[in-house]
């Protein structure tokens, strides 16, 4: 089976996010100071062959803390869905 | 014979050629070593020096640990060789899990090129042994992910074990501690993001970085006559 495969990386918690915070800082010029607690982090997509859900599910998840994330500073998170063939829009 | 050194080139590298000249003005003989070498027979020392390997892609290091070349120096490492890794190198020898912790994007996002002051507080390493604790060394730094993280324990074991080599005098980037360089257990695998080659000629403004690599050449000097 194929399944879509989207990954989001983000920092974990207590690990500085210069970024996020610096997005946040620049919110309320643009009018949005309802906003709070920005965080930045990454999104990785991509096609995987598996037999089944929860084999797909281990292989991503493998994927996902030996290069996508660095488990020192990130965490990750996994979502799923199978394909219903080959070529299908992700 | 002099130490020989190796000096690792991934796609990207770019501190390969004055880390030579800084390893040789040190005593050492340099030497070119490409990222898919599998083996590393005949040095007697590794460095790890700076630049974008790999492009710096998804993280500082993170496509750069799966050379070939890293499994080669996973295992001159474990055999006690001296590995040292650089800005960059240092970057990739924590992706590699051969130093703890982690370097983050240096605080308010500021990339920072600048002369900086680091001191000696352990001489427990290959980088430091011989050299006076306490000592300040005026080094450059050039980074944008410098600033190290670890964990609260990672952190207390560094502290209580001499781990941590160098602390900067001023601290330019956000580093947990002031931490400049940390070093393994047994002290043979050492990274730092200051460049000591960049500071071995007072042509350049100091040579304050030759102490260091000659503690280097030294220890691997003394794995060449084992």
């Amino acid at each position: 089976m194929k399944f879509a495969v989207r990954v989001e990386v983000r920092l974990r918690q207590g690990i500085a996010d210069p970024e996020g915070a610096t997005i946040e800082r620049a919110l309320p010029a643009l009018g949005f100071d309802d906003v709070r607690g920005v965080t930045a982090g990454r999104s990785f997509r991509f096609e995987l062959d598996a037999d089944d859900e929860a084999a797909a599910r281990g292989r991503a998840g493998e994927l996902a803390r030996r290069l996508l994330a660095n488990p020192v500073i990130e965490d990750a998170d996994v979502e799923l869905r199978p394909l219903a063939r080959t070529g299908e829009r992700r | 014979m002099s130490a020989r050194v190796g000096v690792v080139v991934f796609p990207g590298t770019n501190c390969e050629h004055d880390t030579v000249t800084a390893l040789e003005r040190a005593g050492a003989t340099g030497t070119l070593v490409w990222h898919t070498e599998q083996r590393l027979d005949g040095l007697d020392a590794v460095v790890l020096p700076g630049g974008f390997a790999h492009g710096d892609y998804l993280r500082p290091g993170a496509i750069a640990r799966f050379s070939p070349v890293m499994a080669a120096v996973e295992r001159f490492a474990a055999g006690g060789g001296p590995v040292l890794g650089i800005c960059n190198g240092f970057q990739v020898l924590t992706e590699a899990g051969l130093l703890p912790g982690a370097l983050v994007k240096n605080r308010g996002l500021r990339f920072v090129c600048a002369p900086a002051c680091v001191r000696v507080d352990s001489t427990q390493s290959v980088l430091t042994g011989g050299v006076d604790e306490g000592r300040e060394l005026a080094i450059p730094v050039n980074h944008f992910s410098g600033s190290y993280v670890c964990d609260d324990r990672t952190l207390a074991e560094l502290r209580d074990t001499g781990r941590v080599v160098l602390r900067y005098v001023e601290n330019p980037n956000g580093s947990v501690d002031d931490i400049a360089g940390v070093a393994s257990r047994a002290g043979n695998v050492v990274g730092l993001m200051p460049h000591p080659e960049r500071a071995s000629d007072p042509l350049v403004g100091s040579d304050d970085g030759l102490p260091l690599l000659r503690a280097l050449v030294g220890a691997a000097a003394g794995v060449r006559a084992a």
